[in-house]
């Protein structure tokens, strides 16, 4: 693969908390490359971390988190002259002029509680309309008004002159998460972050969204990084998997290599544990013994060790790094020590 | 499947409706129609699903079954064994603290279903005294019992809830509702605030406890997956009526009502490489409010014909599979 492919290239994030005076590590050493045009999913339980690495990404981080990576490479494609130009966010200031004018513009956000991330007492229309204003000073009103009504169009929302004018709260929860989609969409971003875009929504409504999402990325050539919890939507939207555990991914790879070859311990007791339908009347699900440690009490060696079913010695000895086993097919356990380490 | 089936409730035209008010006089202006005329059965020692997204009445339902809800009409008959039907809606005080002795209830937040102030033991406690059990000894050691059965070590009891994870709160939860022996057990979604390995946990150990104790659960939930695991037959829900009820290979295999078909297929497949035909909705869930007029679902189901927009489909059993009925005019019209 290309380096220019790559649209983002993330090394050794780290993200710590502190909370009473205590530094509690939520993310470690995350690593992964999102292709161009690929969508990337990151699963995992609540509390692993997965949110927390989306937003260190793009910053957007309360006030007592620290954050250090080694990089946070975004390359953006000149779509006339097929130039790259590279920049590190993991350099930029979080409040600066940089870093503002990247968020929107290049890298797009959806939240998973599309009540919350809108502004109730402003005209839907008009909240689409300022994040197009704010990358494109100088654009008359008029024009912007036909980009949004054009943006709605797209999304499928119907009769779009009169909805542009309506407020939130006259929106259903399935047309307020394609207001926040249109938002995330005006700037044309290369990247759209997807932090769980549809556990707020039934599932009719989600598999609208989520066929919205995937035809704006065929169409428009997009790359996605979808987080969720929901196994099923990864087999249906994703190329890559990130599997999470307590902050580290513990598995990395391709849709395929995850879910046919699925390596980790906790891979597979995940992929297991999911009520599949058509399951087998007398059928049990498998389960994973106890619950996900306290992140502030961890020891050292593999977080999942006391949960694992083929955990030994070693496994808490020291902290496990990755092993590739096949090509781009990551993951940290001990059993595979015979293979390549990387970082 | 229950061997003999007998029947432990009886749900008639069961109707529950949300006065709308409006101005100085509280002038009631309208309804929201949260149960509108169901009619179901509950076998002993099945467990009967109920799904439908939300709004659709699913909890209504659940709630109204046990009088925690008045309803507006209808009548809930429940049997006392031996036949011996009584219908809930008319109990007095005294009636009522006897049927819940029978018929528990299991709840969707298990960090708001446990008093925070207080111990788990006075949590606990609580219902047995109610119910009239007054030596001490004898309280411990049914809930020493009842904790055994959902694997929380009985010193735990001396905790405060915050000190324990989501999933044994879900655990002390149906704990709790098992202490006084009930036969009957309602529960509206216990599961979907938790993690899928946690999920699984309690999944399984619901399992265990009906096979154990021999009792009647009705499950409660949005999650057709989690439905179709713990259920024997599933009622389908739209906009406050039945639209399907089925035994669950029945209802997964032949979807009969275009809605369980937009259902089953909106959710996504954790298998890959497996072709999908997907039907997608169009448009979103009607107002209960302003219920569409004729069949509730004609504004979204891709085979309206002009007959939906007048008329109100009923309940109709499959020609082939009496257990298997549908509220659809696209059957009706064979039938006729």
């Amino acid at each position: 693969m290309e380096q220019k492919d790559i649209v983002l290239d993330v090394r050794k994030l780290n993200t710590s908390f502190i909370s009473d005076g205590a530094t509690v590590h939520i993310v470690k050493d995350v690593s992964f490359q999102l292709e161009r045009g690929k969508t990337l999913a990151i699963v995992g339980e609540s509390g692993c971390g997965k949110s927390v690495t989306v937003h260190s990404i793009v910053k957007l981080l309360p006030q007592n988190a620290r954050f250090t990576a080694e990089q946070v490479l975004y390359r953006r494609l000149d779509e006339k002259t097929g130039g790259i130009t590279e920049f590190d966010l993991a350099k930029m200031d979080p409040k600066g002029k940089e870093m503002r004018s990247m968020r929107g513009a290049d890298l797009g956000m959806v939240f998973q509680d599309p009540m919350s991330s809108l502004n109730p007492v402003y005209r839907v229309g008009d909240q689409v309309a300022e994040a197009l204003m704010e990358h494109n000073r100088g654009m008359k009103k008029s024009e912007a008004r036909e980009k949004v009504l054009q943006m709605f169009r797209n999304l499928g929302i119907p009769d779009p002159e009169r909805r542009i004018m309506d407020y939130p709260h006259q929106f259903s929860g399935g047309m307020k998460q394609r207001v926040v989609i249109a938002i995330a969409m005006i700037n044309n971003p290369e990247i759209i972050i997807a932090d769980e875009p549809t556990t707020a929504l039934d599932v009719t409504i989600q598999a609208q969204i989520m066929e919205l999402m995937k035809e704006l990325q065929l169409n428009m050539g997009k790359s996605i990084i979808l987080i969720t919890h929901n196994i099923g939507l990864v087999a249906e939207q994703a190329e890559d998997v990130c599997v999470m555990y307590m902050g580290r991914i513990v598995e990395f790879g391709s849709l395929e290599q995850i879910f046919e070859n699925p390596l980790h311990p906790y891979t597979k007791a995940l992929l297991r544990s999911v009520p599949v339908l058509g399951l087998a009347d007398d059928q049990k699900l498998e389960t994973i013994p106890g619950a996900t440690p306290n992140p502030a009490s961890l020891g050292v060696g593999c977080e999942f060790a006391d949960r694992c079913p083929e955990r030994s010695e070693a496994c808490s000895a020291k902290n496990v790094p990755a092993y590739e086993v096949e090509p781009r097919h990551r993951v940290r356990c001990i059993k595979f020590s015979q293979f390549k380490e990387v970082d | 499947m229950p061997n003999e089936k007998e029947l432990i409730f009886s749900v008639q035209g069961l109707r529950k409706w949300f006065p709308i008010q409006k101005g100085m006089f509280k002038r009631t202006v309208g309804h929201v129609k949260a149960v509108d005329d169901v009619s179901l059965n509950v076998y002993k020692g099945e467990t009967l699903g109920i799904v439908g997204e939300s709004g659709c009445g699913k909890s209504t339902l659940g709630k109204t079954m046990m009088m925690l809800q008045r309803p507006t009409g209808g009548a809930v008959l429940y049997n006392y064994g031996d036949g011996n039907f009584k219908d809930i809606t008319k109990f007095n005080g005294k009636e009522m603290h006897d049927f819940r002795k029978q018929v528990q209830m299991v709840f969707q937040d298990p960090y708001s279903a446990l008093n925070p102030l207080k111990k788990i033991y006075t949590s606990f406690e609580e219902p047995l005294k109610i119910h009239g059990i007054n030596a001490k000894a004898e309280r411990e050691k049914m809930m020493d019992a009842v904790l055994k059965m959902v694997n929380i070590q009985p010193d735990y009891l001396l905790r405060y809830p915050h000190e324990f994870s989501g999933g044994q709160r879900q655990r002390l939860c149906i704990a709790r509702a098992l202490e006084i022996k009930p036969r009957v057990l309602i529960c509206d979604e216990p599961v979907s605030a938790l993690d899928v390995s946690i999920q699984a946990q309690v999944l399984n150990l619901m399992k265990e406890i009906q096979k154990e104790l021999n009792l009647t659960y009705l499950f409660i939930a949005h999650d057709l997956s989690v439905v179709q695991y713990m259920s024997d037959r599933i009622v389908v829900m739209y906009l406050g009526k039945i639209v399907e009820i089925a035994g669950k290979r029945s209802l997964y295999n032949n979807p009969a009502h275009p809605y369980t078909q937009a259902l089953l297929s909106a959710i996504p497949v954790p298998v890959i490489r497996r072709e999908k035909k997907r039907q997608v909705l169009r448009g979103e869930v009607p107002s209960p409010i302003n219920k569409p007029s004729g069949c509730a679902f004609h504004t979204r189901c891709p085979h309206r014909t002009e007959i939906c927009e007048r008329e109100e489909p009923r309940l109709i059993p499959d020609q082939t599979d009496p257990e298997h009925l549908c509220a659809c005019h696209l059957y009706n019209k064979t039938a006729a």
